[in-house]
């Protein structure tokens, strides 16, 4: 359905009011345009990964049945969803009252300027709206052509791979970009170099045994580099192996193309969940102060704080990225604006000293606004959380306690807890995946590895993945992994 | 901007949902948690969300970091799914519920259990065609338009768009706003169908048994329901005395005491010669029993079905559900009626049982 709506006067008013504080206090976004929206509207743009034009998927309807029940139900709300685009689009809840969409647009202006700074976003497609809509019109293309169902599982097929990819390849510049030679063509004829004679000379000047043995060379010469360069589309341990399946699985033109519509859109959605600590951190840190020092009138205060409060309730067992995120970026302006950081700090073991801590130094604003531009959430804990936060937040780890089948809490150590994040954080919580050879057994058997950090991988999912993997590859693919230290290997087919 | 339109893709994933739940339509039919959760005339179904594979470790061993008060070892909630929170991500299975109308429910079971459709007896043996308006397209004549959604559309896109005035609530439809019914083509037997569920309730017959009784009759009562436009249903509990009465009552109602069939029989008997002409209904009993009646009871039963009972009705069915303490003699001697054209007799000796009873019962196509 078309939105093309007024936009309320009041909003109009409260995001000139707002975008100038935001400029003011420092931050830089893109152009934001806010669109209203209706909570059915909002679920179906959120089923949608807040994209109003999607090629066609029953999992957006599965995600649009899940978001209504949750809002039916009144679990769940959507206040707020925002498009790192440019210019940057975002969506307001109609119902939600004045005071929230001032809050909301303080927040989404803060998500601008860390999707526009942030160094993990800047390879990501700013046009990415209007990607998507020809990712759309591509695959309904291909509906069209080749029929719904076949492009549909197609796509799932597509979809279990999706994670295969290399968050970090958008920034490594590898020497042989476009470089498919392995590919070309071998059967060249074997030449061998001749000395200039007339012809009835020819046989004198070019002796035939002596011609014969240097094809044998040249021949032999080639036989090695072939050997060689078998086996060599495997690029080492190659991350990306969706991009892999696109350049060397045989298939159809409209099955690569969509292959790389399903990789394009990860690699795009790979920062958001790369800094989803951050982001939302500093949504949240800008939102508050932007909103308590230089915004809120008397009488919205008490529903501010509300609100404020609901985004940032804790959750057992859950971290709430809102919370820890703005939690640390005030930290560390408060570490910076004492100086309490460096070798001299570290050192000092004094309780009563490291409390009394202050060198007057000031730098916390612009020390913040440096870590939105280079960090991400696994740069961010690695460096900033300390004992004294995680003490402060009621940090702690939890494990499965198999016996009694439920989860308890373990351990408070700090180093533990640091641990265990930046394990969550790593490749998004997901097993590292990597390809080590795409010509196993010399018959063009897939061989991938699992990185294993002690954890094991979940079987049977691991196992339908594989399949997936096959369906695209044809060929059987193994899976090296471990458990509980053994090595074992999945095969598919089994 | 345009927003993409989310029904389509809704109702492909609602199909694939159904198609999920006819394959494990017999899980579903053995378990009777789905009568527990009836509407009017829909069931919630609980399914596991349909996953996409992909690598992810075990959650078994995976745990998380948490925020918040607690002691060390202090448990946080059974192994359920946390996820949610950016980097608390834990693989959870997710329960999804779904909404299945009955008549939907009944034509999964038919084609599940290969029911022939129900050959109503009687002279009404003719079919109906008629029309049913099920959905809502977004074409059609203007003769056909929903008048309640099209206006509903409207409002909501005026409203939401600032041009509606509440002093001069005037409500303009534009083309993408009109909904239009479509229908479907339906045939029923112009027929009205009557289902006596009988059910002994003396001391043999336990929860467990009872529960297999409440389950296979709301199959029934789903399958019956489809084929028939009108359809009634009337309870008879009994031990040695019988009595009618409402559905809570037919499965709560305990009593000790000895067991008479036949003062069911007797009573279903005159409750159809005072409301059900037989000729005007199409008429179904269904008895339950752990077959343990009076010995000098059964030649009495056996007389009331041959003289009047089964000349009545379109199908008589017993199921003897298995219990401990019966012997299962009542299910001898109704086998030595000897016009058994239109009876029916099972055994059910445990829930998993109740499919192939069903099949029985209705498999006959009456």
């Amino acid at each position: 359905m078309s939105t093309s709506r007024k936009f309320p006067t009041e909003l109009k008013e409260a995001k000139y009011e707002i975008e100038k504080h935001a400029k003011e206090v420092g931050l830089d976004f893109f152009e934001t345009i806010f669109e209203m929206l209706d909570y059915r509207e909002m679920n179906e743009v959120a089923a949608y990964g807040g994209f109003p034009v999607r090629y066609p998927h029953w999992r957006f309807g599965m995600q649009y049945e899940q978001l209504s029940k949750g809002y039916e139900y009144g679990l769940q709300k959507i206040y707020e969803m925002v498009i790192n685009n440019d210019p940057c689009y975002a969506y307001l809840l109609r119902s939600n009252s004045l005071v929230d969409q001032k809050l909301v647009m303080a927040h989404v202006y803060a998500h601008c300027d860390f999707f526009k700074n942030n160094l993990w976003f800047s390879k990501t497609n700013r046009k990415f709206l209007d990607e998507m809509a020809n990712h759309a019109t591509r695959i309904r293309e291909y509906i069209d052509r080749y029929g719904s169902v076949v492009v549909e599982e197609f796509i799932v097929t597509c979809l279990s791979l999706e994670g295969l990819i290399d968050p970090h390849s958008p920034f490594i510049k590898r020497a042989d970009d476009n470089n498919n030679e392995v590919l070309k063509d071998r059967e060249e004829e074997i030449v061998v170099h001749r000395l200039k004679a007339k012809g009835y000379m020819d046989q004198y000047v070019n002796p035939p045994e002596f011609i014969r043995e240097q094809r044998e060379k040249v021949k032999a010469e080639k036989e090695r580099r072939a050997e060689k360069e078998k086996g060599m589309i495997a690029i080492d341990n190659e991350k990306d192996i969706l991009e892999f399946l696109i350049q060397y699985a045989p298939l159809e033109n409209w099955q690569r193309d969509v292959i790389s519509i399903i990789r394009e859109e990860a690699y795009y959605f790979a920062p958001q969940k790369q800094t989803k600590i951050m982001n939302e951190g500093w949504a949240s840190y800008w939102h508050s102060k932007i909103m308590t020092e230089r915004v809120l009138h008397d009488s919205e205060l008490m529903d501010f704080a509300d609100h404020h409060a609901g985004t940032m309730g804790k959750r057992p067992g859950v971290i709430n990225p809102y919370k820890v995120g703005m939690e640390l970026f005030r930290d560390i302006e408060d570490r910076w604006n004492k100086g309490r950081f460096g070798e001299e700090y570290e050192e000092c073991k004094n309780a009563a000293d490291r409390k009394r801590w202050d060198k007057n130094l000031g730098l916390g604003r612009q020390k913040i606004f440096e870590v939105r531009r280079v960090c991400n959430d696994i740069g961010f804990i690695d460096e900033f959380l300390t004992e004294e936060f995680c003490r402060e937040h009621e940090l702690f780890v939890y494990e499965y306690a198999k016996a009694e089948e439920v989860y308890t809490i373990s351990t408070r150590d700090f180093e533990r807890i640091k641990e265990k994040l930046l394990f969550q954080l790593t490749n998004f919580g997901k097993p590292v995946i990597s390809l080590r050879d795409a010509n196993h057994n010399n018959a063009g058997e897939l061989f991938l590895t699992h990185q294993y950090s002690g954890v094991n991988i979940e079987k049977d999912y691991a196992q339908a993945t594989l399949e997936n993997i096959r369906k695209i590859w044809k060929r059987p693919v193994h899976l090296e992994t471990y458990e509980g230290g053994n090595k074992v290997s999945l095969n598919c087919p089994t | 901007m345009i927003i993409g339109n989310a029904e389509k893709d809704h109702r492909r994933f609602r199909d694939i949902i159904k198609g999920r739940i006819k394959q494990d339509l017999k899980k579903y039919i053995s378990h009777g948690e789905l009568i527990g959760k009836r509407g009017k005339d829909f069931v919630s179904i609980p399914i596991q969300q349909i996953d996409i594979p992909d690598f992810r470790y075990g959650h078994e061993q995976t745990g998380g970091v948490g925020q918040g008060k607690g002691n060390l070892g202090g448990i946080l909630g059974p192994g359920k799914s946390t996820s949610g929170g950016g980097a608390g991500d834990q693989p959870g299975r997710h329960i999804l519920e779904v909404d299945i109308t009955l008549d939907e429910l009944a034509d999964m079971l038919g084609s599940e259990l290969e029911l022939p459709r129900i050959q109503p007896k009687g002279r009404n043996n003719i079919d109906s065609e008629h029309y049913k308006y099920t959905g809502i397209r977004q074409a059609g004549p203007e003769s056909l338009r929903h008048f309640k959604r099209t206006f509903g559309r409207a409002l909501r896109r005026q409203v939401a768009s600032d041009e509606y005035d509440p002093s001069n609530p005037i409500i303009v439809p534009v083309h993408d706003d009109k909904r239009y019914r479509s229908r479907r083509v339906i045939r029923k037997p112009e027929n009205n169908a009557a289902i006596f569920f009988m059910m002994d309730v003396s001391g043999s017959m336990q929860a467990e048994q009872k529960d297999i009784v409440r389950t296979e009759a709301f199959w029934i009562e789903t399958w019956i329901r489809k084929n028939y436009k009108n359809t009634e249903i009337r309870y008879i509990a009994h031990d040695s005395e019988a009595q009618e009465v409402d559905e809570e009552k037919f499965y709560r109602t305990k009593e000790g005491g000895g067991t008479m069939i036949s003062s069911a029989y007797t009573l279903c008997d005159r409750l159809i010669g005072v409301s059900f002409n037989p000729e005007d209904w199409n008429i179904y009993c269904f008895h339950f029993s752990d077959g343990d009646n009076l010995a000098a009871d059964n030649d009495v039963c056996r007389k009331i079905l041959t003289d009047s009972l089964l000349r009545k009705v379109n199908l008589f069915c017993y199921g003897e559900v298995k219990a401990a303490y019966g012997e299962g003699m009542f299910y001898k001697a109704l086998s030595t009626v000897s016009d058994r054209e239109n009876l029916v007799c099972s055994k059910i000796s445990s829930k998993e049982g109740i499919l192939d009873s069903i099949r029985q019962f209705l498999g006959k196509g009456k």
